[in-house]
């Protein structure tokens, strides 16, 4: 089928999140979506799943044109979806997953035929190599596998429009390797394929057309044999981006950080982090590689002091950390840049001068009597404004109302504004554009040449090789493996984060 | 104009939702109007007009019982200085007031809490608890055993620590075992008022004579808090004073002091407050003890000064109007002192609509309730009245 939408309008309260789009995808056609965290791509995707109903434009199918009141008659006109984050019930097996909802039944009363069911996936599976055993448990199997459950699932609902959201956030670059073949083989078979990703190598190694979408607005269209990722950034930026960190070799000195046996465990009790040992010395990074969920949140949790060590030690400059509490933990050295800004990195409703000292407003040059040095706060404030280009009307704005790009630089300035020993930073360029992305790259490599010991975890593959001095990588809540950057390739790092040791 | 703009765009929404309420209250009144409601089929227009009518007469009547009587008022003008006229005159406007000084306390109460993220809707209690040590404050330090601005002063300090006292044990539970404050403050309001009347009819030394009521004595015999007009026949006292000194302090509090940095930080967003170091059960006992503490001191300057009386039932209806008037005021001390005004307003101005009228009081209710619902979903208010406040796309800076 081809479908094409046409000129689609949706205006939210404050933002035009969608200015007249129009895309269109043939019979058989992979068309990557490329774009920024919005730019506009999931609300063209709800306004096409019938989630949203688009003020203005139209939704074309083979030509005529569709109105989707609600998600039931977008599935019926043939568009499935597999969201980033999987519906899939953990206690069922493939089989129920697969047709749920649209089960097939036998007898009078229309009991659940699962000998039918089980041979109708198995068929499915087989014809559009998707392997998978129908009997197998969802929470038995990996990420990948259930996002291959999710794809037949909307194979079963006859979808002849398949669209994927940012597919390969959860997958190793194996199993990312396998979906393409997937994809490549579905679009043979003559179903169409809508890829979302903000990843530029992904879409030029599997789309047969690339959209890119910036502000809400198409900002061009190219077929990968012309892209390039350079000229794709641009498109998606609107400005040239350096897409590589420049930086010189590393000059190691002493470990600042030690950590041995450390165990942590995670919010129902288990083991999340498993007898971890790894130091991090003066002036070096070292990037922590892994799929999402493999301990390494537990990790940084228990080095911040924001969750409670299970055993082993953690030492840094020589004094034991583990028994620390945040701000002891911050005040002796330790800058933090959090993994989800949103929850535990700025507090919304705050302003930028509020969000910069929330944790250093109890020293004395910002906190007089208990009572908040206004005019201290606010010159810290201004210099951070200016020395990193944070762009924002004034420093009383809301951070709320910042870009992503912007409110991470806050929390950037904030943390490297006191003496930084040791930086953790996880998934430091989490959704942001690529130009903030090169820009807090830069600062955090700064911090490594001026001396101090730097701690990243990152789920892109991209940003630990690219950062990394060492990469070490966890799987299960164990580090599988620590190398050096010369010898951590991408398919070797990849293997490690499935696990995989040899 | 930089500030009036944003002064503006701060009262948009309460001055909105306000007029609007009245409009829908007024529709309530037309149409719940038996007559109005008989004539409706067989003559419209008459109906209507006469149901108009009715609406008209209520407002006049709330109008004048809320600011007063314009007739009144011009008496006042031409007598040149009688002070009986001038004390008719003026009685309505500052009896608005008096009714809104209790408001003015709890909400400024709550609205800490709720800066913090504690949904503190035990402010009745800590407002009653706040009566019972004033009260007690009065019995024993007061009608000349300590000097009258001692007696004054320990009738507040009593006030303070009754309200904290009780703000203490739902904070205490929250902090230490997660008890739910919406849960322990409710039951604690009940508790409080059984106190209270446990306390006034058992104790010879609270309870009035002849001891056949639950209530306490006179206690004007006791203390009497200073009058702030020349006109001793009207009845503000210095809690006015007190109530909007409170709201400076709880400004300067809340934005001016580390401690208050905390407590916002903690009730926006709890985790990023732990990120900062911030301990999340410091954080609200502090802001508990603080509520309670000012809703307490309220209920001890009213009871003492106002009302002149404990009684079961003082904690009444504003523990619940407090917690509007907190959200209505968006929890900003400015913003709670005007919006307890304008309740006061409806409030005194009410009781003249129920006594000219035959519409009850209950009507002034329903409208406090449509200004919250109306201010709970900002969208509907605007999208009542379109246009002229229309939003426009905000974009800041990439």
């Amino acid at each position: 089928m081809r479908l094409e939408l046409q000129k689609i309008t949706k205006q939210f309260p404050g933002v035009l999140a969608n200015d007249r789009i129009s895309i269109s995808v043939d019979k058989g056609q992979v068309l990557g979506l490329l774009g920024e965290n919005g730019a506009g791509k999931t609300t063209l995707m709800n306004i096409l799943s019938g989630l949203y109903k688009p003020d203005s434009g139209k939704i074309l199918i083979d030509g005529k044109e569709r109105i989707f009141r609600d998600p039931a008659q977008a599935i019926d006109a043939g568009i499935g979806m597999v969201h980033q984050h999987f519906m899939l019930v953990p206690v069922f097996d493939v089989t129920e997953s697969v047709v749920l909802g649209n089960e097939p039944t036998k007898g009078p009363l229309g009991s659940f035929d699962r000998a039918t069911a089980r041979a109708q996936v198995a068929e499915l599976s087989k014809r559009h190599g998707l392997h998978v055993d129908p009997d197998a448990k969802i929470e038995s199997l990996p990420v990948g596998v259930r996002q291959r459950v999710e794809i037949l699932k909307a194979l079963y609902r006859k979808s002849d429009i398949l669209v994927l959201d940012e597919p390969s956030a959860v997958l190793t670059p194996q199993e990312t390797e396998e979906l393409f073949e997937i994809i490549r083989g579905l679009a043979r078979g003559g179903t169409s394929v809508i890829f979302i990703t903000h990843k530029l190598n992904e879409v030029i190694a599997v789309a047969d057309k690339i959209t890119v979408l910036r502000r809400g607005a198409v900002a061009g269209e190219t077929i990968p044999k012309k892209a390039t990722a350079a000229k794709l950034a641009e498109m998606m930026v609107g400005r040239e981006v350096q897409l590589t960190v420049s930086r010189s070799k590393s000059k190691v000195a002493e470990p600042i950080l030690q950590v041995k046996g450390l165990n942590v465990l995670n919010d129902a009790g288990g083991l999340a982090v498993n007898s971890a040992t790894f130091d991090v010395r003066s002036g070096e990074i070292l990037a922590v590689a892994g799929v999402q969920g493999n301990g390494q949140t537990e990790l940084v949790e228990a080095l911040t002091g924001l969750r409670l060590v299970d055993s082993g030690t953690v030492v840094l400059e020589k004094k034991p950390l583990h028994a620390g509490s945040p701000r002891e933990i911050a005040m002796a050295g330790v800058a933090h840049i959090p993994e989800d800004r949103n929850r535990d990195g700025m507090v919304k409703g705050m302003t930028i001068a509020e969000n910069y000292i929330l944790n250093t407003y109890h020293l004395p040059q910002f906190n007089k009597n208990g009572l908040l040095n206004r005019k201290a706060i606010a010159a810290a404030t201004e210099q951070a404004v200016k020395d990193f280009d944070i762009r924002t009307p004034s420093i009383s704005t809301d951070i709320a109302s910042l870009s992503g790009g912007n409110q991470q630089k806050v929390i950037v300035a904030r943390e490297f504004s006191r003496n930084v020993r040791l930086v953790i930073a996880a998934q430091p360029t989490r959704g942001l554009d690529v130009g903030s992305i090169e820009y807090i790259h830069r600062r955090i490599v700064e911090q490594r040449d001026a001396g101090a010991a730097v701690l990243i975890v990152s789920t892109e593959l991209d940003e630990v090789l690219a950062l990394g001095d060492r990469v070490a990588v966890m799987y299960e809540g164990r580090i599988v493996g620590i190398l050096d950057a010369k010898e951590a390739t991408r398919e070797r790092v990849g293997l490690l984060m499935g696990g995989i040791t040899k | 104009m930089n500030g009036l703009k944003k002064f503006g765009s701060k009262i948009r929404i309460p001055a909105l939702s306000i007029s609007v309420a009245l409009l829908v209250g007024a529709l309530f009144i037309i149409f719940t109007d038996i007559e109005v409601l008989g004539g409706l089929l067989s003559d419209p227009i008459g109906a209507l007009s006469l149901g108009v009518g009715r609406a008209a007469t209520a407002y006049s009547a709330l109008f004048r019982g809320a600011f007063g009587d314009p007739e009144n008022i011009g008496k006042a003008l031409a007598s040149n200085g009688d002070i009986k006229l001038w004390a008719r005159a003026l009685r309505p406007i500052v009896e608005s007031v008096v009714a809104s000084v209790p408001l003015i306390f709890v909400g400024l109460g709550v609205s800490v809490a709720f800066r913090t993220g504690i949904f503190n809707i035990g402010g009745a209690g800590q407002y009653t608890m706040g009566a019972v040590g004033g009260t007690i404050a009065a019995l024993v330090f007061g009608a000349g055993v300590t000097p009258a601005p001692i007696a004054i002063l320990l009738v507040m300090i009593f006030g303070v620590i009754g309200g904290a006292a009780w703000a203490f044990i739902p904070g205490y539970l929250k902090a230490r075992v997660g008890a739910s404050e919406v849960i322990t403050t409710i039951m604690l309001n009940f508790i409080a008022g059984q106190f209270v009347f446990f306390l006034v009819s058992n104790f010879e030394f609270i309870q009035k004579p002849p001891r056949n009521q639950p209530v306490s004595k006179e206690l004007s015999q006791f203390v009497d808090l200073p009058g702030i007009l020349p006109i001793a026949a009207l009845r503000l006292d210095i809690s006015i004073i007190i109530a909007l000194l409170t709201a400076v302090a709880v400004s300067w509090f809340l934005f001016r002091s580390t401690r208050g940095f905390e407590l916002r930080a903690a009730g926006l967003n709890l985790a990023a407050a732990k990120y900062a170091g911030i301990g999340a059960g410091t954080s609200i006992i502090t802001a508990m003890l603080i509520s309670g503490a000012i809703s307490g001191l309220g209920g001890a300057l009213v009871a003492v000064g106002t009302i002149k009386q404990l009684s079961p039932g003082i904690g009444g209806s504003v523990g619940f109007t407090a917690i509007a008037v907190a959200l209505v005021g968006g929890t900003r001390p400015s913003g709670v002192v005007a919006t307890a005004l304008v309740f006061g307003l409806l409030q005194h101005g009410g009781s003249l609509m129920q006594v000219e009228t035959s519409i009850p009081i209950e009507m002034l209710l329903f409208i406090q309730a449509l200004v919250i619902a109306f201010i709970a979903a900002p969208e509907l208010t605007l999208g009542i009245l379109k246009n002229p406040f229309r939003r426009r796309p905000r974009s800041v800076g990439k």
